[in-house]
Parts: structure tokens; sequence; C-alpha cells
């Protein structure tokens, strides 16, 4: 066994990893025991990764025939009472967008990795992106609730791929786990965090007897109970609209009740959902919003601006969806201006734009392959501080 | 009927299985499918199998409706991914008894990627595929398995594609066990059926099941039971055979156990390894620090 296949003790000594590395690792950590997969660059070092991972906790690596077959195969094994995990790019992710439906519908948890590469189609493998930005939200058809969350560095990635488990368990849903080819295939020294290996969330099990259970049954907090199979429930789980009980209905009475619930169940449980940093918006000028490398980038724009005298401030979501937007609000106070970098056509600046309202929010766009440097940021920020001051 | 054929029957009721407050079922008058599924619940029951132990993954479509009425831990699935969701359940879950009920389009056409993988892998998993040459559930529009000339609502020319012999498929592919039957042979589909539950590695029933409402009344085929006979004689009777020569179907079609071959079922060859390869670091960790290093 080579080195890096070793999976790191708590408090362990520095290691250097790339992201998609630690993507792995943190899976593991948080008590993944089944991955399914399909090469496409550039996520595939996670399946790789997992392949030697996972035999040496007994779990279960499978590479499928397919995209489709790989979400299929996780979702499955989730159904069956294991944490699963399957990774992709834009292409896989667009194929397994049916399923992520199916999962987001039926209410299996499971997490699925997209790191973003240039679009549309084939685009770009090897270059990054961020222009999956609305697909991780909107991509498959119907309406559905979805949690994506946005790193931005390698720590980040282990700590919030132990997040998505905990919140696809929690709230029986897939996550997705969004971040660009920066960052996938950027190599950082990394201190694993002690994650607590007592504080993993548990799905939510039914209890009582078989006659009394209902699978899609409320509850107090809106999530149902789940049954593992063998326990002695044997429920029907479906893809098709299903009341209560998990058969299939029509009625508009119990669609209504149980697709109102699907829709509204992240909504009280925000306080645990919501991610966010809020770097020197206390007296900012000028806001910029990013994820993933362009916050980074931003940070450093930050610091230059700063030394200048210039008040920038950065609001990066870390839940992606949903957005954190009365943290945005409050990050925006003082904010003449709002700019919005991002490697795409246009797509954060789109929700920014819908939550602040009244203010006047710019965007800056770059599809070509490249990331937005930290000099492009400084000079745009600014210059927008300057055209907006009193 | 000669009098040696005993219905066991007697002792199996088919209520046990079913979810009675599923009933009535929404299949048509005449169609096949009821009959293979009370084959395939009598098969559990002459094997004894735990129905909690039971887990019947379906796709879309006429079969896909099926798994709804089977007292077991059922899942409705994706058009055409049954065999895909099965394949994670099974690895994850290898105490479960994993059965897959697919239609020829779903299993053929929007899922033929995931069979031929499925044959190669040789994962234990049964799947139990009904064909009745259409897809029904649509409104009849023609499907990998429609003969050809045939009418349906896609083809008013007449089918001009050859269609597919499902179980030469699967042999091509590698699955370790195939089979196929009729409906009009009760007794004789639930031993088939049977010997797929119970062989060790991935099993391939082909059910030829009818259409009577739709197929059968576009193509003016008559009643369910004439359907049913003109099936019995187009088939041969009973036969093995080691290999099938041609993905395409012809008329002559032999029943039965068709192919059989002994190859390492892939989840205990998987964990067989992984079990190795945790004795091996562990005994390597043991000689370097004198302790597991996770």
């Amino acid at each position: 066994m080579n080195a890096v296949d070793k999976l790191p003790a708590p408090g362990a000594a520095l290691r250097l990893v790339s992201g998609n590395h630690a993507c792995a690792l943190g899976a593991v950590a948080a008590g993944c025991r089944f991955f399914a997969g399909y090469p496409i660059t550039p996520s595939s070092e996670i399946a790789e990764r997992l392949s030697r991972l996972l035999p040496q906790v007994g779990g279960v690596f499978v590479q499928m025939e397919d995209e489709i077959a790989s979400i299929a195969a996780v979702i499955g094994a989730s159904m069956g009472g294991v944490k699963a995990l399957t990774a992709t790019s834009g292409p896989g992710f667009s194929l397994k967008q049916e399923n992520i439906g199916y999962a987001a519908g039926a209410e299996v948890p499971c997490v699925i990795v997209n790191v973003m590469r240039g679009g549309p189609s084939t685009g770009m493998p090897t270059r990054p992106s961020q222009s999956d930005i609305m697909q991780t939200r909107w991509g498959s058809h119907g309406d559905y609730p979805m949690i994506v969350l946005a790193p931005a560095s390698v720590r980040e990635i282990y700590t919030e791929t132990v997040r998505a488990f905990d919140l696809a368990e929690t709230f029986r849903t897939p996550v997705v786990l969004l971040y660009d080819q920066v960052i996938a295939q950027l190599t950082e020294t990394v201190e694993f965090p002690d994650i607590g290996d007592d504080a993993r969330a548990e799905r939510k099990w039914a209890s009582g007897p078989r006659e009394a259970y209902q699978p899609y049954a409320a509850n107090e907090d809106g999530i149902p109970a789940m049954s593992r199979p063998g326990g002695g429930y044997r429920v029907h789980t479906t893809g098709l609209t299903h009341s209560e009980s998990g058969f299939p209905t029509q009625n508009p009475e119990a669609v209504a009740r149980n697709l109102g619930r699907l829709l509204t169940k992240f909504e009280r449980h925000r306080d645990v959902i919501d991610s966010w940093q809020a770097l020197d918006c206390d007296d900012a000028d000028v806001l910029i919003v990013a994820i993933g490398i362009s916050a980074r980038a931003a940070t450093r724009a930050l610091a230059t601006a700063r030394a200048k005298g210039v008040r920038l401030g950065l609001f990066r979501p870390v839940t992606l969806w949903p957005f954190p937007e009365t943290a945005l609000r409050a990050a925006a106070k003082t904010a003449r201006a709002v700019l919005v970098p991002e490697m795409n056509a246009g797509q954060l600046e789109l929700e920014v734009q819908r939550i602040l309202g009244g203010k006047r929010v710019y965007a800056m766009h770059r599809y070509d392959g490249e990331p937005i440097t930290p000099a492009d940021i400084a000079a745009r920020a600014q210059a927008l501080a300057q055209e907006t001051a009193i | 009927m000669s009098s040696t054929i005993v219905d066991s029957a007697a002792e199996f009721d088919v209520r046990d299985y079913l979810r009675k407050e599923m009933m009535p079922h929404f299949l048509c008058p005449g169609c096949g499918h009821g009959i293979a599924l009370r084959a395939l619940l009598w098969a559990v029951h002459e094997l004894g199998m735990d129905k909690d132990k039971l887990a019947v993954v379906s796709g879309i479509g006429c079969a896909g409706r099926l798994s709804a009425y089977i007292d077991a831990n059922t899942f409705h699935v994706t058009h055409g991914r049954p065999l895909a969701y099965a394949t994670g359940l099974a690895l994850a879950r290898p105490d479960l008894h994993v059965v897959v009920i697919t239609g020829d389009g779903d299993c053929l056409a929007i899922g033929g990627n995931h069979l031929i993988h499925a044959c190669r892998r040789n994962l234990k998993l049964t799947c139990l595929m009904l064909n009745n040459e259409v897809y029904g559930m649509t409104g009849g529009q023609v499907s990998p398995t429609t003969s050809e000339t045939r009418l349906t609502t896609t083809t008013p020319l007449g089918n001009s594609e050859p269609n597919f012999d499902a179980c030469a498929l699967a042999a091509a592919a590698g699955a370790s066990f195939v089979g196929r039957e009729v409906t009009h042979h009760v007794p004789k589909l639930k031993e088939l059926i049977r010997a797929g539950l119970a062989h060790p590695g991935f099993a391939f029933v082909e059910v030829l099941s009818d259409c009577t409402e739709i197929f059968g009344r576009k193509n003016e085929l008559g009643s369910s039971a004439e359907m049913v006979l003109r099936q019995k004689s187009e088939l041969r009777p009973s036969a093995y055979r080691d290999t099938v020569n041609t993905p395409f179907r012809s008329n002559d079609l032999p029943t039965g156990v068709l192919s059989k071959r002994d190859r390492p079922e892939y989840g205990a060859a998987y964990r067989k390894a992984a079990a190795a390869q945790r004795a091996d670091a562990a005994a390597k960790d043991g000689a370097r620090t004198g302790k597991g290093e996770f």
C-alpha cells in the first residue's frame, strides 16, 4: 500500500494533498462506504483514490458502465442503508440529472461531486469553469429542493465533503458538492481537522410497529424516517408522486400536501444548512460575491485594495443552494456596489440581483478557461468604488 | 394433461405475497404479466425466501409497475435503470436477495447498456424480463422485440427492424444463467424462475408475455387465449443449447434453461479481494509499527 492511500488520523501531521484526494478522504471519514463512478476529467482522482480507500474500511467501490448507472447504483446502495457517493464533471452531471431528481423526490440521501470544467458540451475538460451553478439547482425536471455546497480550498473540500454527508443523511436528500477544476487539482498542505467520529449524522430510521409506519410521514421536523430493507417494514419506493404511504397517488390534496412538504423541507432548518464566509463586510463600499477559486482571488484583491485604503468586502456562500440570502443582505448593508466575479457568462449574478433588489450589481465574467485573477478583481472593484463614491 | 404433473400450488397462496391494499391491479384483461408475477411469487414461496430479505427493483412500463404489488422491499425506479439501481443495492447489501422486473423496452432499449454489463459483471441478481413485444404503457409503440412486419402506433407501415433475441444477447454478453419460458406453461415458468433465483450469479430470465389489449388488437391476433396458443405453436419444446447463433430472433425459439456457465460471482470476489488486502495491510503495519494506522 502506498503512503498516499493512508487514511488520515484525526489531528495527524500536515499532508500535501489535492482537492480531489481530500474529497475521497473526507468521504471515508464521513462514513461513506459505497462509491460508483465513471471516468471523467477532472474528477477521476476521486474514484481512483476511493478504489483504494474503500476496501480498507469494508466499503465497496465499483466503476459502472456509464454516468447514469453510477448515480443509479449510488441511490440503490443508499436505499440499502449505506452512505454513498459519486463524482463527475459537467457532461456526466448532465447525464445524471434524471436520477438526481429521483433521489430528491423519493428522498434518498446521497452525495454527488461535480468538478466544474469548461462547457458547453465536451467543452474544455482540463480547464476550470464555474458554469454549473444554475444546473446544480435546476438541472432535473420538475420542482424539487436541493442542497449544494461550494468549497474554496483543499481543506474545505475535506470538511464540506463531511458536511455534505451529514446534511444528506439528516435531511434525506441528495447533496451536490460543487467545485472548480483549479481547486480539484490544486495541491495544498492540509492539517486534517478532527471531525469527531461520534458526531456524524445518522439517518432517521423507522421504529415502532409496521402498521403505524408511514415512509413519507411529515413528522415534527418535516423529515420522514427511512426504513432499512430487512428491517421488517417492506415499503415501496417510487419516483411517481406518492402519498405518505409511499404508494403512487394523483389525488390533488395528497399531492399538494406531500409535494408541499418536500419543497419546503429545508426552510425551517436553514440555521443548520446555511453556511458562508463574510470578510471585511462591515464597512465595505464594494461587496464582492464569489465562490471557489474566484473567491480566493477576491480575498487577495481585498488585501491589495485595503492597503490602498479602498474598502472592499467579500461574501462567499459556502452553502450555495439554498442561497444564504439573509446573510448576504446583512453583508451588503454598507455596500454602494456589488461585484460578482464568476467563471461563466453570468449565473451567480442572477441570484445576487434577485436577493439584493435595489443594489447596483455588476458582473465580471470570464469563460476562456483561465481563472479570474486577483489583479482583475482589484482593478474592477477599485474602479467601482471610485465611480460610486458619494 | 398428464396426471404425473403435480400442482404444488395447493400449498401456495399468492395472496400471502401480495399487497392487498394495492388491489385491484391495473393490468388489462388478458395481459400475461400477472401470470409471470404469480410464477415469480410461487418460486419465491417454494424456495422459502424471507419477504423481509427480498428486494424487488423495477423500471418503467407495465412490467415496472408490478413491484408495487409485491409484499417485499420494493423499488420502482427510473426508466431503463433497474439493473443499475439493483447493482448498487446488491453490492451494498449482500444479505438481500435482489430481483429485477423489467420489460422489453426498459431492458433492451433504454436500459440495454446496463443489461450487457450486468451480464458481464455477474453480480448475484435475478433479472426477469417480461417481453410483450411492445411499449404498452405509452400506448403501443414499437419495441426492440416487436416482430418484423407487425403494426404498432409508430410502425404504421409494419415494423421493418429485426427484433432482438434477448437470451442470445444476454448469453453473448456473458450471463451465467439464461432462460426463456412462456406464460402458457405456468409450472414450467415457475421452475425456470426458481432455478434463476437459486443461481449464484447473474440470472437472465425472459418471459414471453402477451399484450392482448394493445398489440394484439392492433395486429388482429385474437383473444388472449389465441395469442398464448400462437406463442406455443411457434416455440420449440424445452431444449438445452450452449450457444445461440444469432442475436436476432427466429420464429423457432427454444425455451427452458438455454445457457449456464460457472463463473465467479462479482460481489463475493470483490469482498474476498478486499479482505485479503486488509489482512495484508494489517500484517505490514503490524511489522512496521506494531499497530494499525487508520
